[in-house]
């Protein structure tokens, strides 16, 4: 019996690729829920969109798209460091990890400070979801339900950057533990994973909100 | 006695912080059981009110808040998680002889999650209640003054629970399965619980964002839902239904995976095919995302989206009447015998017949705008649910329990629990075919006098009912008080879960078992005659 040598095997698990199949079974299920819950939004949008295409053109005027734009590349950059951080798990090069996930939750927070930006700049001129929303001056009425929208995506896609940054933080911790090896990094693997369905639903929100044509 | 999971480790904690599938099967079991409870107390209270036309013992605002208790708590508290997360958790790796399941931990959390959602549930109730119906129809859920935020985020978090399960049970038959069960070797139990997991895990989300933006609605009036602000109420129904057709399927198939594993045994026969019942699954839940329009016939929706809803919902009596004809045919000249869990499982082959075929009424599109909103819904749904469900639950209850509990119940009281309920259960719900068809409309407080003589019969069938839930409850609970006396294999079944003792150790089996021959082989004599009782 090799259990004794391989301390994250579980019991419950014969081998240790069983173990890591099974684990990323799950994620990707897990993936999948995430995207049928961010679906359930996309839908709601595209039917109030179908609705309201005025509003909607005229609301999303007030949106930074260069803001967005520099988010989405903060983002991409921060999928490559993850990437990389994933690789420098395979290959055991232990500091190269622990940068490139350090790296990973610095983009990770600057996204979110842009976002912070963004939003406090929403918040002074009014341009709130549903009742809250007192912007002056609008010549096309309804432009409240885009907010909503807005804030609703934008906010739950935001949640789940801070979880992201939970989870790669429970990772780095471990990383510089030295729980890591070629034979085990399934829990890098997964949070990467995780990572990238989260840039990749800020890739369809980008356009969606900001480039309404 | 040897140690078992029941006896070691020992004491509450040892019990709370479990990642044993069996001991989270027997605490879901034991939360179920309570939800179970709970909602039937409701459904009492139901029927009692509905003894006269008018006021018989509440107000027509604690009716609605009754009636949708009762349906909030059965659906999301007791239906969904009933069969997957106990009896489901507690046999799914016995079966597939494995040591647990994928994701240990994730299943401890999933229990607790179920807690926190029946924990708000429970807030909802006493901070005013709910009255909108267990679907939250818009736009009266986003303007009523009663707890539905309460309730929804229950139901969401809830449906956390559901989707970790789901999850679980994915993971663990892909990956968990003993050396040579291949997929067509599995009990067709795990095929139930596959497509089960599969509908949990693709609808549940889109439930869980259609709470939200209840919510949402209801704190920042987002205008979705609303059409004062420009926003569509049927758009909500499509949201729910998207959900809620599926998560239907989500009660059945489990019962579906109980009865295969049930007649068989009490047949002493093989399956009568075995992979045409395991690929209706699949299909049942294929299909099962495809029909939710059928619930939609009068809202508005275009006639052409109705056809086709219509049609659709027609495909599911194929993979659904595969399955019975493929019990009955197992039963056909077997060597029958009506033990409990078989008394269940043909009642539930009767009345899931009824319902079955009652939901193609439903589904016809001229039948269904007479129908539409009657008491023949609430019997067509009660029969599939509970003389569907409900009875392939107590099949799978009766027939593991001396596997969970090492202990052996009072056949005599099981038999007559069994015949009072079956009776009870046709007794309430025929005769609400019979008052829906004359037009009895569901959710009325008031009806008029010439419904009366039926209202009466239905709620002395509920009655009958009650009486035989607590027959069951009262001899229950006298097994578990006695000390452990169910050999490893009381019904001479060939499943690997009977290979091991009855309650099984800690991790599950002495050894991995290897699997060499089908899950339903009574063609040769049981492996092991000294055990099967006299």
């Amino acid at each position: 019996m090799s259990v004794a040598a391989e301390p994250f095997l579980q019991h419950h698990f014969t081998t240790a690729e069983q173990q890591a199949d099974a684990g990323k079974i799950g994620m990707w299920l897990f993936l999948v829920t995430e995207i049928l819950l961010f679906g359930g939004l996309f839908v709601g949008f595209a039917i109030m969109q179908g609705l309201h295409p005025e509003a909607f053109l005229q609301a999303h005027r007030h949106l930074d798209r260069t803001l967005g734009f520099i988010n989405t590349v903060v983002l991409l950059s921060s999928s490559y460091t993850m990437v990389m951080a994933v690789w420098s798990a395979q290959n055991e090069r232990r500091k190269r990890l622990i940068v490139y996930l350090l790296l990973t939750i610095a983009f990770a927070g600057v996204f979110l400070g842009i976002k912070y930006i963004e939003y406090s700049h929403k918040f002074h001129e009014g341009l709130l979801p549903g009742r809250f929303y007192h912007h002056a001056g609008d010549t096309v009425p309804g432009q409240f339900m885009f907010f909503s929208f807005y804030f609703m995506m934008t906010g739950l896609h935001g949640l789940h950057i801070l979880g992201g940054i939970v989870a790669i933080s429970w990772v780095l911790r471990r990383a510089i533990r030295g729980d890591f090896s070629h034979k085990y990094y399934t829990p890098v693997d997964l949070v990467g994973l995780y990572w990238h369905l989260v840039d990749v639903i800020w890739i369809y929100l980008f356009p969606l909100l900001y480039l309404i044509k | 006695m040897e140690p078992n999971y029941l006896s070691t480790p020992r004491g509450l904690k040892s019990w709370l912080t479990t990642v044993d599938h069996k001991r989270i099967g027997v605490m879901y079991l034991a939360s179920i059981l309570f939800a179970f409870f709970l909602g039937g107390v409701f459904a009492i209270l139901i029927r009692i009110e509905l003894l006269t036309p008018g006021r018989t013992i509440m107000s027509a605002e604690t009716y609605n808040r009754v009636f949708t208790l009762h349906g909030a708590i059965m659906i999301f508290l007791f239906i969904i998680p009933s069969i997957p997360a106990s009896l489901g958790n507690f046999v799914l790796p016995l079966m597939l002889g494995a040591k647990d399941v994928a994701f240990p931990r994730l299943n401890l959390a999933s229990y607790y999650i179920y807690v926190a959602g029946a924990l708000l549930a429970v807030g909802a109730m006493v901070t005013g209640g709910v009255d909108t119906g267990w679907t939250f129809y818009t736009p009266y859920s986003t303007t009523t003054n009663s707890s539905v935020g309460l309730m929804t985020l229950a139901a969401f978090v809830l449906g956390f629970s559901s989707i970790f399960t789901g999850i679980n049970f994915i993971a663990t038959i892909h990956k968990l399965r003993a050396p040579g069960m291949s997929w067509f070797k599995m009990p067709l139990f795990a095929w139930g619980i596959y497509a089960t997991a599969i509908i949990q895990v693709l609808a549940t989300p889109v439930l869980g964002i259609t709470l939200l933006l209840i919510l949402m609605e209801r704190v920042f009036s987002i205008g979705i839902f609303n059409p004062q602000l420009g926003g569509d109420p049927i758009l909500f129904q499509h949201f729910f239904w998207f959900y809620s057709h599926p998560a239907v399927y989500i009660m059945i198939l489990p019962g579906m995976a109980i009865i295969s594993e049930v007649i068989p045994v009490f047949s002493r026969k093989t399956i009568f095919g075995y992979k045409a019942i395991a690929y209706s699954s699949i299909a049942i839940a294929a299909v099962s995302f495809l029909v939710w329009g059928h619930h939609m016939f009068v809202s508005g929706q275009s006639q052409l989206a109705n056809a086709i809803f219509s049609f659709l919902t027609f495909l599911v009596a194929i993979p659904s009447g595969v399955k019975v004809f493929n019990w009955i045919a197992t039963m056909y000249k077997g060597s029958i015998s009506l033990e409990a869990p078989m008394l269940y499982a043909i009642s539930f082959l009767l009345l899931f017949a009824i319902g079955g075929l009652t939901g193609l009424f439903l589904g016809a599109l001229a039948v269904d705008v007479h129908l539409h909103d009657t008491y023949f819904v609430v019997a067509h749904f009660h029969f599939v649910m509970m003389g569907g469900t409900v009875m392939a639950f107590l099949a799978g209850l009766h027939y593991w329990w001396p596997k969970m509990f090492g202990r052996t119940y009072s056949e005599k009281w099981a038999r007559v629990a069994a015949a009072l309920i079956f009776v009870g259960f046709n007794v309430t719900f025929l005769s609400q075919f019979v008052l829906g068809s004359r037009g009895m409309p569901r959710r009325y407080y008031n009806y008029l006098d010439q419904f009366q003589p039926l209202h009466v019969f239905s709620t002395v069938g509920s009655w009958i009912l009650a009486l035989g839930f607590f027959i069951m409850a009262g001899y229950l609970w006298v097994s578990l008080r006695k000390p452990c006396d169910a050999p490893a294999n009381p019904w001479g079944a060939v499943g690997l879960e009977w290979q091991t003792g009855s309650p099984p150790p800690e991790h599950n089996f002495e050894h991995v078992p290897l699997v060499t021959h089908g899950p339903y082989d009574y063609s040769q004599p049981v492996s092991e005659p000294e055990e099967v009782q006299a």
